[in-house]
């Protein structure tokens, strides 16, 4: 990474807005402004003006006057990037935003990269890791639930569950320390069943907090929906209906206009992402013939499936549920819903042979969009993510997963040592990859201070 | 001739870390004085009479697999051997002995007497002569200078020493003996930080007048091991110790002193080792213990004069001997010599180099107690590394150090000059982050062949390591060729509940079996066949048996080293300027500037450096 530069970049969200705000960072920053900022007519003496200070002025290329703009300054270190910084707020034109931009590449910015704002941040010891991580998710994260769990991560929610786990795991660690540098010592050592018991929560633990990074990556990427059904079913009715539910819902949450994106709806705060439209399209065929090989992948990797149907189509219906169950028979971590469509055509439609398919079952007209309220109702019951609960971990991010997981491994090859009565020294081998894997996230772990001390604040050690 | 006041290196103290820094700096071919206040106390055993146990044990096997003389001196003065935690897997394994006290100290006399680049001088050492940085040689307190390229200090517990007996205190160096004045005042001015640090004694008694009906037996181990990898001999006969425990009656009437304790009525302000308590601190903080362990030891062969290990203390002697009085076994005790605390000067070691020079006066090296440390064998080590280095400074040879996955001692040093010591440091096998490896019973392989490349061991040494590597290679390749059919061994299995085999099996899968060792094996024909093909040591056997069980590990621990080895790679200039890298936290910058890590690797190991502070540091050094 190259501090040495002065980056810039629109610091607010993609398009048309009232005002849009660009940012600039870096040790050229006041003498980037200098060359393209003036106030009424004078340029401005950059150290006579005090930190946190708004200028109201204007933006030049040359003579030309591109926009009229407020500055906000931030010196001496005091900014989000440790950085001198300006934040110019300029109006919402997409086209003055791209000159803006223009003009301080012109004048020495260069362009920022994706996260390099909180990157120098990082650098310059404004945040720790775990915290830039979580940022740059929080840049990334559109949707509510996806903003808290950024923000909770943030707030040192993660790390304070980490903390926690090290505590336990440190004490473990003491336990069998003690038994390998205190052998001789007249203390009570723990038995290998207690061991055990207290391995098996700390790994419950961790196997939670890794878990949770499924979850935690659905809200961030937005949780992957696969539409099932034979053709003329409805499907791209439904998905239509779906968006327009979405639209009025984005707005009121984030209060920006945005291109409608084809195949990700924001449903009540949780994202859904329609996986590979062409792929439902295909499916159409694949359920037609029979082969339905092809379609197993996409509902694999769907944790949640819309198995569509035309519920006036009476005589196909046996077919189709006997293609459904094939479905359900080979994808049984995903989750089913059964959604009976055209409602309002179907004279006598009745559950009864489709009951044992899935208990979550919605009948709905997407043409005439009745039932979409009680689909929405489903397919958020089905994320699962109605339980998430503030209070609740989330790791969204693949390098802490990848330690827990690590972490995981290490532990379960501790317990399977105690299992098989393998000695102290090989137990402690396998811990320590474990304390050295959760390490990466929380921090070193002393030998002396944590472990060490553990054992001498626990037992009466020493002749 | 020899000029009769200048010689290469002056090694100032006589204790363990003096002994081996003098030893080795004469056995490399220096010019060596050794000035010690006093002569008769050369190679003391100050506290408990034992050297070794669970991690020191494999720092006498380092030592002596370097060229070393500890191991050597406790071999031919020891009067019980146990091999400690022989259950626990052979890392853990530790050799701990009983020393007979005066013939150890006697044994370490000879040995450097019979070392002709060896001369003493029985004087306190009262100033540093240093001129530009670099230190020229010592003063004495009667004024006669000698000089030297470089000066080892290895001063234990007597800069300053200050004992304490119960409301009762005075300056000494140990019981008996004087202390030293003016080196920490002079070190100080010099730009030296100094702190203090404590430690004590427990009382030694009068054999003849306790009650060893009381106690129960502790005996030596029936097939005794050694410490040397030189054919010194194992001990044909041996002494006990005795295992006996405090009550809450003793609790009680040592409670009664604490009014007249030096640790709680403030006289003593600085810090003692959190895992060698005084009795009276091990009752104040685990209170709702009832009793403690109390080892009697004997002191020699034929001494009746007993140490009473677990007692340490420094309350009153009206109070010592009334409390030790009420220990079975203890009524009519005498005791010979009270215990007691001591407090001494100490320099914080993170002032010092990997090779143990002061970062401020070339030439100057620190080893032992005033780096923080506690225990014989931890000085012992420092003062052969200190010997050593100070030796190969004057050759102009390059510095010996020892990395944190070849020995203990590398562990040690690292340990001590990147995180510094808050209490006196003292040797765990948990410190040891590639504990796997570093084991008792191959120190000769990772050490010996540099402690003849550096001229400290003699090359018979390497002579017996060769042989010794051939018939562990020919015992391995043989048993890794050999089958064995399950008729043969389907007995053996079933007797210690391991599952049969089905079909004829590698005898190797069989070694690696949990269960399973090398000498039951022996029962198997084909197995013994190749067990006795040659005179195979237990100790050779032993390390075949561990190659096999534990080749997995040693292979994964081995590319744990190689990690590190990579950040060790990433060397950090020494005049580095830290303010120049603005992403660095205070605290981290102010570490970083004091301890001046030489490598990535060894920045990493300094307590309260973030992760974040690395990546910094990483950055900036253009990676």
């Amino acid at each position: 990474m190259n501090t040495a530069t002065t980056i810039c970049a629109i610091a607010t969200a993609p398009g048309m807005g009232a005002i849009a705000v660009i940012r600039l960072s870096g040790t050229a920053t006041f003498d980037i402004l200098s060359k393209v900022f003036k106030k009424g007519k004078r340029s401005v003496i950059w150290d006579d003006v005090p930190p946190y200070s708004m200028l109201y002025g204007s933006l030049y290329d040359g003579t030309t006057l591109i926009d009229d703009v407020v500055v906000g300054i931030f010196k001496g270190g005091k900014s989000y990037t440790g950085e001198d910084t300006a934040e110019i707020s300029c109006h919402g034109s997409v086209y003055i935003q791209q000159r803006i931009i223009d003009l301080l590449l012109q004048n020495g910015a260069t362009l920022a990269g994706p996260g390099e704002f909180s990157m120098r941040a990082f650098a310059n010891g404004k945040m720790d890791l775990s915290q830039a991580e979580a940022v740059a998710d929080l840049i990334f994260s559109e949707s509510a639930a996806a903003h808290n769990v950024a923000i909770q991560q943030m707030r040192g929610g993660f790390s304070k569950r980490l903390q926690e786990l090290r505590e336990k795991l440190i004490n473990f660690v003491a336990l069998i320390e003690l038994e390998l540098d205190f052998g001789e010592e007249d203390v009570e050592f723990a038995n290998r069943t207690e061991l055990q018991d207290l391995l098996q929560a700390i790994s419950a633990e961790v196997k939670k907090l890794a878990a949770s990074f499924q979850l935690g990556n659905a809200i961030k990427n937005g949780l992957p929906v696969a539409i099932v059904g034979p053709p003329n079913a409805g499907k791209s009715t439904l998905l239509n209906a779906l968006l327009q539910e979405d639209k009025a819902l984005v707005s009121d949450i984030a209060g920006t206009t945005r291109d409608a994106i084809e195949d990700e709806i924001t449903l009540e705060g949780v994202r859904f992402r329609f996986i590979d439209t062409a792929g439902i399209r295909e499916t159409t065929d694949v359920v037609e013939n029979m082969g339905i090989q092809k379609t197993y992948a996409k509902i694999k990797e769907a944790a949640i499936a819309l198995l569509l149907f035309d519920a006036s189509d009476t005589e196909n219906h046996a077919a189709i549920l006997e293609t459904f169950q094939a479905l359900q028979a080979a994808a049984t971590d995903t989750t089913f819903i059964l959604v009976a469509n055209k409602i309002d055509r179907a004279t006598a439609f009745d559950w009864q042979p489709w009951t044992a398919l899935s208990p979550h079952r919605v009948t709905i007209s997407a043409l005439a969009q009745t039932g979409l309220d009680e689909l929405t109702t489903a397919l958020v019951a089905g994320s699962g993510l109605q339980h998430w609960q503030q209070a609740d971990i989330i790791v969204s991010n693949s390098r802490h997963k990848q330690a827990l997981l690590a972490a995981l491994a290490a532990l379960q090859a501790t317990e399977e040592g105690i299992t098989q009565g393998l000695s102290g020294d090989l137990l402690a081998f396998h811990l320590r990859d474990a304390l050295k894997s959760l390490g990466e996230i929380t921090g070193h772990i002393d030998v002396d201070r944590d472990i060490l001390g553990t054992i001498f604040g626990k037992f009466c050690i020493g002749k | 001739m020899k000029h009769s006041n200048k010689y290469d290196v002056i090694v100032v103290g006589g204790g363990h870390a003096g002994c081996e820094a003098a030893y080795a700096a004469g056995k490399m071919g220096a010019n060596t004085l050794l000035v010690t206040m006093n002569m008769q106390a050369i190679g003391q055993m100050s506290c408990n009479p034992a050297m070794g146990g669970v991690a020191k044990g494999q720092i006498v096997r380092e030592i002596d697999a370097l060229g070393g003389m500890s191991g050597i001196v406790t071999d031919e003065t020891m009067i019980q051997f146990r091999m400690l935690n022989r259950s626990k897997g052979p890392a853990m394994w530790s050799p701990r002995a009983q020393s007979d006290r005066m013939l150890f100290a006697e044994k370490w006399r000879l040995v450097l007497e019979s070392n002709p680049n060896v001369d003493f001088y029985q004087e306190m050492i009262t100033s540093l002569i240093v001129e530009q940085g670099r230190v020229i040689g010592v003063n004495t307190a009667l004024g006669i200078p000698f000089y030297a390229k470089a000066v080892v200090l290895t001063n234990g517990t007597f800069l300053n020493g200050l004992i304490h007996i119960g409301e009762q205190n005075y300056g000494g160096g140990r019981m008996g003996e004087r202390g030293a004045t003016g080196i920490t005042e002079q070190l100080n001015a010099l730009g030296f930080e100094s702190g203090r640090m404590k430690t004590g004694t427990p009382p030694r008694v009068d054999g003849r007048s306790l009650d060893y009906s009381k106690f129960e037996e502790q005996f030596g181990d029936a097939q005794p091991s050694k410490f040397s990898y030189t054919p010194t001999r194992p001990l044909a006969k041996q002494r006990s110790c005795w295992i006996t425990y405090t009550n809450p009656e003793v609790h009680d009437l040592l409670r009664e002193g604490f009014d007249r304790s030096p640790m709680f009525n403030g006289a003593i302000q600085s810090t003692g080792p959190r895992y060698c308590p005084s009795i009276e601190d091990k009752i104040n903080r685990f209170a709702d213990k009832d009793r403690h362990q109390i080892f009697v030891e004997p002191e020699g062969w034929n001494t009746v004069e007993m140490y009473i290990n677990g007692f340490s203390t420094s309350l009153p002697h009206d109070v010592q001997l009334k409390a030790i009085q009420s220990i079975p076994g203890f009524a009519n005790a005498k005791i010979f010599r009270p215990g007691y605390a001591i407090e001494y000067d100490y320099f914080p070691p993170t002032q010092i180099k990997h090779t143990l020079e002061t970062k401020l006066v070339t030439g100057l090296y620190f080893a032992g107690q005033i780096n923080g440390t506690t225990g014989y064998e931890e000085a012992a080590c420092q003062g052969l590394m200190a010997g050593i280095n100070a030796a190969l400074q004057v050759f102009e040879r390059p510095a010996f150090i020892l990395d944190r996955s070849e020995a203990y001692i590398g562990v040690l040093i690292d340990d001590l000059i990147t995180k510094g010591t808050e209490e006196p440091y003292r040797m765990f096998t948990s410190r040891a982050e590639f504990r796997l490896l570093l084991r008792q019973d191959n120190a000769d392989q990772r050490l010996t062949p540099k402690g003849v490349a550096l001229g400290l061991a003699d090359e018979s040494r390497m002579l017996r390591l060769e042989e010794k590597l051939n018939k562990i290679a020919k015992l391995n390749s043989d048993l890794t060729q050999l089958s064995v059919e399950p008729s043969e061994v389907n007995d053996l299995l079933d007797r210690v509940s391991s599952s049969p085999i089905k079909q004829r099996s590698k005898a190797v899968a069989l070694v690696s079996r949990p269960q399973l060792n090398l000498r039951q094996l022996n029962e198997v024909a084909t197995i013994a066949d190749v067990l006795q093909a040659d005179d195979y040591s237990e100790e050779e056997i032993d390390q075949v048996e561990i190659a096999i069980k534990y080749a997995g590990y040693i292979e994964r621990e081995q590319q744990n080293v190689d990690k590190m080895v990579r950040l060790q790679e990433l060397a950090i200039p020494e005049q580095f300027d830290y303010q120049k890298v603005k992403g660095l936290s205070t605290e981290s910058r102010q570490k970083f500037e004091k301890i001046r890590p030489t490598t990535l690797s060894q920045a990493s190991r300094i307590s309260g450096v973030s992760p974040a502070d690395l990546n910094v540091l990483l950055i900036y050094l253009g990676r």
